[in-house]
């Protein structure tokens, strides 16, 4: 049942995008041909890595567009996978993005967490951009077919060491409006994952990198876990390769 | 004709006719291009170029003033093109731009272009179509003065300079929409702060970094393609080729620079010769003497040297952004080269660039320092004042405070105090140590033919957001924006004020621009006006060609991005006041 009602908000939330983006995406329809609104094709694999640590996993964050200048539609998608273990998330989310400043995007749409088990689904408000000093934001609200609501947001910055050796430093933060007992969430602020992660671009489109990645249940959350008898903080080495096309 | 007029008279008008017959005749030219797709190897890798006659440049079109022209364009390409004579003051229809003046010449076909020529210069003939002068269709077009020119030459070269890439032009506008400083491989690094801060200060290093971070705006960001994937051209022929003039010493050598590049300003030196400018955009200027010019995407100028001794001088063409540079070589015998000169620093983009005024402090007295000081109002004054330890040129007249409105999400930044800057030679040119050629020195050799005082202003915001890599007029790309309707035969001021932190060289179709630099009747009269970063400038025009006209960035992937708006002139007031 739970399922179900996944898979159908976000299966609507899919038809409504798949239905009104083409239209949507041409900045001004009557001049769809125009030379200076062509449309493009982006996808990035922004992480997609080994890490070593409590367990070994093997994890992906991957996010691209279609579109034009004002209006895209996106696609984002991370997850991870234990190796030895039964530990599995994967989410997506398709969203219709609208250029609402000049460094910000006003993203709406819908995400899918197929794994952990049960599936549900997502409606997703979020904003993305550039704040000031050249942070990359990624700013979400979600609310879940089961009414409820979380929050997720992230930056991060590229620290040039040469014009190739980058050191790339993120947060992210996960907030709760109130508990869910099945996915072991408590209300307020529930995780904290802080990486730093040094990539060699070999050329633009492609980049090998390594780093570290913690990450920690906070409050309520980290009391579900340590009830449970697992580990409350995580601290992991991470190889892996960034590319975009 | 009148029957009463004396014989002798009759006879004098039928010879007349008859020498204006004659002269017809030897003034009809037929020409034929072919735009054809053909290998070329530039860079050593084989590359499919677009070519006018198999060629890049394809072949340099002489006509003479007056001449009537006839030329039949064929495309033999897969795709859509057409061909614009840039510069040449031509019937609406015969202006070559798709979508406004024609359809365009579609893949098999022939369009044939017919007008007769009222002028005379240095221009060159380009595709109007996509990004196809990127990949090769350009071509320089010379037209011979009917009356002797006012100066004198024993022997001439056009010096054609361009960028070429083996990438798809295509591939490099994705590239530019997804990350916009993809080219750009002199970004500030962590090393460069303690380097600067080092030279200039702790404290003036961080608010300098912080002002910039603030904006999220690159100040290394000179130029968006760079010497990373661009070959720079004389010619047609990289710097290795050596292309090569001749000249006998003390030979009076006309030089008739074009810049047909898609992206790339030139600075132009010949070490150990003086230039003497003697056109600007095919047009007769007041000579001015110079070491040095820059020539700004789809300017033409044209100088005179006098190489004195027998030996090769280099000619030396630098990219703005130093990333590379096209040189060839003027010699008495074919073979020499001279030695090539070492590239000069980066620049570097500074507040003034940003249109803040960050000269308020080195005002001279009597300059409008309170209000340069208004503009800073509402920003950190200590971070945006002490960002660069260069100086700037300061200008003249004061900056005119930039309005509300930030042009929306098209736009990036607005120019709060944005000011002239026809006396600065532009970025790393501040201080050479040499003379180069100004905006402020081109003073046309006679004035212009309509001395009527603008009735009306039309005031441009030149915009962009780099980020997103949208560019454009007052925040809207070109299909999105309404046209600029003109009635014919007014004359009126348009205003340019520059909210980017880039040049831009605006170019007008069908009229010419009178760049006002103080010269009143003698301003110079231009096919494209080179904007600076954060400058206000502005032209007269009159408005004496109907039609639809393109008005537009020439920096093939600003244009590409929208940077362009159609200017309507018609005779029906209706149609130009709605």
């Amino acid at each position: 049942m739970t399922f179900l009602n996944g898979s159908m908000i976000t299966g609507v939330c899919l038809a409504v995008l798949i239905a009104f983006a083409p239209a949507a995406l041409a900045d001004s329809p009557e001049m769809a041909a125009e030379e200076d609104s062509r449309l493009y094709t982006f996808l990035e694999v922004e992480q997609f890595e080994y890490r070593i640590g409590s367990e070994d996993t093997l994890s992906w964050e991957a996010q691209g567009w279609f579109g034009g200048d004002y209006n895209k539609v996106w696609l984002k998608t991370r997850g991870d996978h234990a190796i030895d273990a039964e530990t599995k998330n994967a989410e997506v989310q398709l969203l219709y993005s609208r250029a609402i400043a000049a460094f910000w995007d006003l993203q709406i749409g819908g995400r899918y967490d197929m794994r952990p088990d049960p599936s549900r689904g997502y409606a997703v408000l979020g904003i993305e951009g550039l704040a000031p000093y050249f942070f990359e934001v990624d700013a979400a609200a979600f609310v879940s077919n089961k009414g409820d609501a979380s929050a997720r947001v992230e930056a991060r910055y590229d620290l040039l060491l040469t014009q190739r050796l980058i050191v790339r430093p993120s947060v992210e933060l996960n907030f709760a409006a109130q508990e869910v007992k099945e996915l072991d969430i408590g209300s307020g602020l529930s995780g904290v994952e802080l990486g730093l992660r040094v990539r060699y671009e070999i050329v633009r489109e492609a980049a090998p990198y390594i780093g570290v990645s913690w990450e920690r249940k906070a409050g309520r959350t980290a009391d579900f876990a340590r009830r449970k008898g697992e580990e409350v903080d995580d601290l992991t080495f991470v190889t892996g390769v960034r590319f975009w096309f | 004709m009148r029957k009463e007029e004396g014989a002798p008279i009759k006879r004098g008008l039928l010879a007349f006719i008859a020498l204006l017959f004659v002269s017809a005749t030897a003034l009809a030219g037929e020409y034929r291009l072919v735009i054809d797709e053909t290998p070329v190897n530039i860079t050593g890798r084989e590359r499919r170029a677009m070519t006018i006659n198999g060629s890049i440049p394809g072949p340099v079109l002489r006509w003479r003033e007056g001449e009537e022209v006839t030329l039949q364009v064929t495309n033999r390409l897969k795709e859509p093109t057409s061909i614009h004579w840039h510069g040449v003051i031509v019937p609406n229809t015969m202006d070559g731009v798709p979508g406004i003046s024609f359809d365009n010449i579609a893949p098999g076909e022939t369009f044939t272009y017919r007008f007769t020529v009222k002028q005379s210069g240095t221009y060159w003939y380009h595709s109007h179509s996509g990004l196809q002068e990127q990949s090769g269709v350009y071509s320089p077009l010379i037209i011979d003065p009917a009356k002797p020119e006012p100066f004198q030459y024993d022997r001439e070269y056009v010096v054609m300079l361009s960028d070429w890439t083996d990438e798809n032009p295509e591939r490099v506008l994705a590239k530019l929409k997804k990350q916009s400083g993809y080219y750009n491989f002199h970004k500030r690094t962590f090393f460069d702060f303690f380097r600067d801060a080092r030279r200039n200060g702790w404290g003036a290093t961080l608010s300098d970094r912080l002002a910039w971070g603030r904006m999220r705006m690159d100040p290394t960001d000179i130029a968006d393609v760079t010497g990373v994937t661009y070959t720079f051209l004389i010619n047609g022929q990289p710097s290795k080729a050596n292309w090569t003039a001749l000249f006998k010493p003390g030979e009076r050598v006309r030089l008739r620079f074009i810049n047909a590049a898609s992206m790339t300003y030139f600075d132009l030196r010949i070490p150990g010769l003086k230039m003497e400018v003697a056109q600007a955009d095919g047009q007769n200027i007041q000579p001015v003497t110079v070491d040095e010019f820059r020539i700004a995407v789809s300017e033409t100028y044209d100088v005179i040297v006098t190489p004195r001794e027998d030996r090769a001088y280099t000619l030396f063409a630098e990219a703005m952004d130093r990333s590379g540079y096209a040189r060839g070589t003027l010699a008495p015998r074919p073979g020499m080269s001279a030695p090539i000169p070492k590239m000069r620093p980066r620049p570097i983009r500074t507040m003034a660039d940003m249109g803040m005024a960050e000269g308020a402090h080195e005002m001279k007295p009597g300059g409008k320092a309170s209000a340069q000081e208004g503009a800073m109002a509402g920003m950190d004054h200590e971070a945006m004042g002490q960002g660069d330890a260069r100086s700037e040129t300061p200008s003249e007249e004061p900056p005119v405070m930039h309005g509300p409105g930030a042009h929306g999400p098209g736009n990036a930044m607005v120019a709060m105090a944005p000011r002239s800057r026809l006396r600065e030679p532009g970025a790393g040119l501040e201080d050479p140590g040499t003379r180069v050629l100004t905006y402020a020195d081109l003073r046309a050799l006679e004035p212009g033919y309509d001395r009527r005082p603008p009735e009306r202003e039309i005031e441009l915001h030149l915009t962009g957001n780099m980020d997103r890599y949208i560019w454009g007029f007052n925040g809207k790309k070109h299909s999105e924006a309404d046209p600029i309707r003109l009635r014919h035969g007014e004359r009126l001021r348009v205003i340019f004020v520059n909210d980017t932190m880039m040049e831009h060289p605006i170019h007008l179709h069908g009229m010419w621009m009178e760049l006002d630099n103080g010269n009143g009747e003698y301003n110079p009269r231009k096919f494209t006006i080179n904007v600076k970063p954060g400058e206000r400038l502005s032209f007269i025009m009159t408005a004496d060609a109907p039609g639809a006209w393109p008005f537009h960035c020439h920096l093939a992937y600003h244009m590409a991005s929208g940077m362009m708006l159609d200017v309507m002139v018609s005779d029906d007031e209706e149609k130009t006041h709605p």
